[in-house]
């Protein structure tokens, strides 16, 4: 196996005369983060203002899903690892630190006369019992189920919550990211879907034609969040190895300190206070 | 073919020995990347095959791989109806397109939608994807909802893989001998009497060979169809279902597989790459019997 | 059969015949052009507005929303001419070989061909799938330029093989012949006696290839990633233009009118090159003709 690699990279590396220069530079001023959608797009504001804080530093921001965070970080790939949902107790290698909360919507598209919804009438849309939106009082049109694919923090948060198993629910549609559940909801005027409400509201105040639905009745806002009357809501995480990197936790201490606040909030996030 | 075993000149000789050498460090790399590549879809799907038995891809009751189910057959029909369906479709209107070029449209039509369709070929999966998704599914939508269906799977996979049977079977037709035009012509053949008769016989296997080349494309064709098929993991009932085929299934959900789960993908990444080596494996002895007649 | 044919042709209804089919293949031929030129015209009415020099230079803002596609392109010329760089010495090195080294029916070269042949029906999500657990993980690249570039490069093998074995194995057994008559080495004899000839189809094959590489997606979700930014060492991942296309178009609200213009400049790009190629093998085939 020794042998093998060498020889791939010794291959590799005379024809690549160019290349070789670049890899030498690399990796001590970069730092990966990969994992959840939900963070990633104020992960990237944050590796902005953290870049142009550090000269020279770079912050690289890939998406994937909460799981993918923890895996590459275990790996090695990541330095970071964005998870959107509490630790899991088999997760507990892993040095988790909590950077703002969020909490889950359910979506419409903004033409759909029903205002609200009762925890029942969406388990029984999202199970298949109810099919129609005339049944909840709504138009006379069958309703587009928008589930999430497996293994997203989203989609455990919002089986639980509902008490559903993934294999109960009858969609027409799976997604992966929040973005694609929101431009799928925003792009079919009789689908359902759920997604962060932080990247939901992001959206609607752009002219995204979306509606966030209350949940028993506490509507799914930023105010109701940080007064913690939403009930479906989550911490957003980041997460090292046991021992981060010197650069790694300069980063999360940035994410958590007063320089990010505005960051969070601009993405309709809850900032935790630093005690 | 003495000249294949030694030159006259001595100091090529040693010239030839270097280049040679080097020729074959080439050639022994790109053998060992098929090699590499089915050692590590080995390496990466072993934590899955050792302790979940193979029966359990097909006898599962659904594929949930976090409830620890991994019932790989919808996939698997996905993947078959999806791409039978638009061979169905791409037979018919691939050959009347290659025949037209041949032998119906004037030389300059023939090159200009010739032109046509190759410039079909040059537009990337992704846009076909793309396009369906923006004015197919939404058309699909209003007729019968949700639109992503295994309809528009066929219909993008038909547009994608025409342009590779029209290029194959206008090859095979130019390729039939003009003698055996004349004659047709010279027995009183009417122009389909001749095409039915002579022509499709004798361009019968250059043609096969596209069909083929044309269903490897849609089987293995991943961004387009993740595009437009909704992703439903079910076995479809109608045409607007939603489905997922084998090559979807991985590239939704490899980003975020984790243990088990990522394991049974690339279990399913190795299924395909078998399946290709067997049917290379076939076509070589198909080749070779051939040969012997 | 044929017997049958022949007596048959004279009646009137298949004369009849011959026109419904005749009929039926020009309305196959309508509705092909006719669903090509909705595509482009599609593609052209959404993109055309935001298309400008602007567009192509600018980096993306705001998730691709705003701003343009400079540091996507650069990405993927990066994954483009790294998978080149690597393909095609192997690539070529493997074709020559397989044509003018080794006996056809040598187990070394069945091997290696059906191997080739393998990597060829392999779907591209498999190469990702391969990349990503070979370059990333194993040899510890990342989500780089590199990784992605690399596992293009094996998928373009095949291509490029197949097609420069082809060129060379039209060359005429005499060219051959003469120059060993002539005591010209092995290696003189390819560069300077087959390769002259056989360049069209090593063109030809390299545009392939090309367009194959510039136009792919699932092999590069899981090794170049996604970043959308300038990349500044081959270690950096980049997003290349497709995957840019497919994220704007999967995972972008209001991501469709940039999504139209960078699939129109990705097919112009894909033509560009095609033309480009095609003028310096005919430019180059014409100087070798004059010097010689």
């Amino acid at each position: 196996m020794r042998f093998l690699r060498r020889f791939v990279w010794v291959t590799i590396g005379v024809l690549m005369l160019t290349g070789l220069s670049a890899v030498s530079i690399a990796s001590s001023h970069k730092l990966v983060l990969t994992g959840s959608s939900t963070i990633a797009p104020l992960a990237v504001e944050l590796g902005r203002r953290f870049e142009s804080l550090h000269p020279g530093m770079r912050v690289d921001v890939q998406t994937g899903g909460s799981a993918r965070g923890i895996n590459d970080t275990r790996k090695g790939i990541a330095d970071i690892g964005m998870v959107s949902r509490a630790m899991k107790a088999d997760e507990q290698d892993l040095q988790a630190v909590t950077i703002a909360l969020d909490g889950i919507g359910i979506i419409v598209h903004a033409s759909n006369p029903v205002a609200a919804l009762t925890r029942q009438q969406i388990a029984d849309i999202f199970t298949g019992k109810i099919t129609n939106w005339h049944e909840v009082g709504g138009k006379d049109a069958r309703i587009t189920v928008v589930n999430k694919a497996e293994g997203r923090s989203t989609l455990e948060l919002f089986l639980a919550y509902f008490q559903l198993k993934n294999s109960e629910i009858r969609p027409h549609i799976v997604i992966g990211d929040n973005q694609q559940g929101i431009k799928t909801v925003s792009g079919n005027p009789h689908a359902i879907g759920y997604v962060s409400i932080g990247a939901a509201e992001y959206d609607a105040q752009r002219g995204v034609p979306l509606k966030l639905l209350p949940l028993d009745s506490v509507a799914a806002s930023v105010v109701n969040l940080r007064n913690g009357d939403y009930p479906l809501s989550r911490p957003l995480n980041l997460v090292t190895r046991m021992t981060p990197t010197a650069l790694a936790k300069r980063f999360i201490d940035f994410a958590r300190s007063e320089q990010a606040y505005d960051l969070v909030e601009m993405q309709y996030f809850i900032p935790v206070s630093v005690d | 073919m003495i000249w294949w075993k030694c030159s006259i000149l001595f100091q090529s000789v040693s010239i030839d020995r270097w280049f040679n050498a080097g020729l074959r460090l080439g050639a022994t790399v790109a053998a060992l990347i098929m090699a590499l590549i089915l050692l590590f879809l080995l390496l990466e799907s072993w934590p899955a095959l050792q302790h979940i038995p193979l029966m359990r891809f097909v006898t599962d009751d659904a594929w949930h791989p976090l409830e620890d189910r991994y019932n790989l057959l919808p996939m698997v029909t996905g993947t078959l109806y999806a791409s039978s369906g638009s061979l169905l479709l791409v037979i018919p209107l691939g050959i009347a397109s290659a025949l037209f070029m041949a032998f119906y449209a004037s030389p300059r039509m023939s090159m200009l939608y010739r032109r046509l369709i190759e410039l079909l070929a040059g537009i990337p999966s992704v846009v076909f994807g793309f396009w369906g998704l923006t004015t197919v599914v939404p058309l699909i939508n209003q007729w019968q909802p949700p639109g992503a269906s295994l309809l528009t799977a066929i219909l993008i996979l038909t547009l994608m893989i025409l342009p590779t049977l029209v290029l194959t079977s206008y090859a095979a037709l130019i390729a039939v001998p003009d003698e055996y035009l004349r004659s047709a012509a010279a027995l009183g053949l009417s122009r389909w009497g001749m095409i039915y008769g002579v022509v499709l016989p004798a361009a019968r296997q250059g043609i096969v060979a596209g069909i083929l080349l044309a269903a490897g494309r849609a089987v293995g064709e991943t961004m387009a169809v993740l595009m437009v098929a909704g992703n439903v993991v079910q076995h479809a009932d109608s045409l607007f279902a939603p489905i997922r085929t084998l090559t979807a299934n991985i590239a939704l959900e490899m980003a975020y597989a984790m243990g088990d789960h990522r394991a049974v993908l690339f279990v399913s990444g190795l299924l395909l790459l078998l399946l290709v080596m067997i049917l290379t494996t076939m076509a070589g002895w198909f080749g070779k019997e051939h040969h012997g007649e | 059969m044929a017997n049958k044919q022949i007596v048959d042709t004279g009646k009137p209804n298949h004369l009849l015949r011959d026109r419904a089919i005749q009929l039926l293949i020009y309305l196959v031929v309508l509705c092909v052009s006719g669903i090509f030129l909705w595509i482009l015209l599609d593609l052209i009415r959404g993109g055309s507005a935001l298309l400008s020099w602007d567009f192509l230079i600018s980096m993306p803002r705001d998730t691709g929303r705003a701003g343009g596609i400079g540091s996507i392109l650069v990405s993927t010329l990066l994954v483009l001419s790294i998978a080149l760089l690597v393909a095609l010495p192997i690539g070529w090195a493997t074709a020559v070989l397989l044509a003018e080294f080794i006996p056809a029916m040598s187990s070394f070269g069945s091997w290696v061909r059906y191997s080739l042949q393998v990597l060829a029906g392999v779907p591209s999500i498999v190469f990702g799938l391969f990349g990503y657990a070979f370059f990333s993980i194993y040899l510890g690249m990342g989500f780089s330029i590199l990784s992605g570039g690399l596992t293009l490069a094996c998928m373009l093998l095949p291509i490029l093989v197949s097609t420069a074995e082809a060129g060379l194995r039209a060359v005429p057994e005499s060219y051959r012949l003469s120059a060993a008559a002539l005591g010209m080495s092995r290696a003189a004899t390819l560069f300077h006696v087959l390769l002259p000839v056989a360049v069209p189809a090593w063109a030809a094959g390299l545009l392939l290839g090309i367009g194959r590489a510039a136009a792919e997606t699932a092999a590069l979700m899981f090794t170049s990633g996604y970043v959308d930014r300038m990349p500044e060492s081959l270690l950096d991942s980049g997003r290349v233009l497709a995957l840019h296309i497919f994220d704007l178009s999967m995972n972008v609200p209001g991501g469709d009118a940039p999504a139209h213009a960078s699939a129109l400049v990705l097919i112009l790009l894909l033509l560009m090159i095609n033309l480009v190629a095609m003028h310096l093998t005919h430019l180059w085939q014409r100087r070798k003709l004059n010097t010689e």
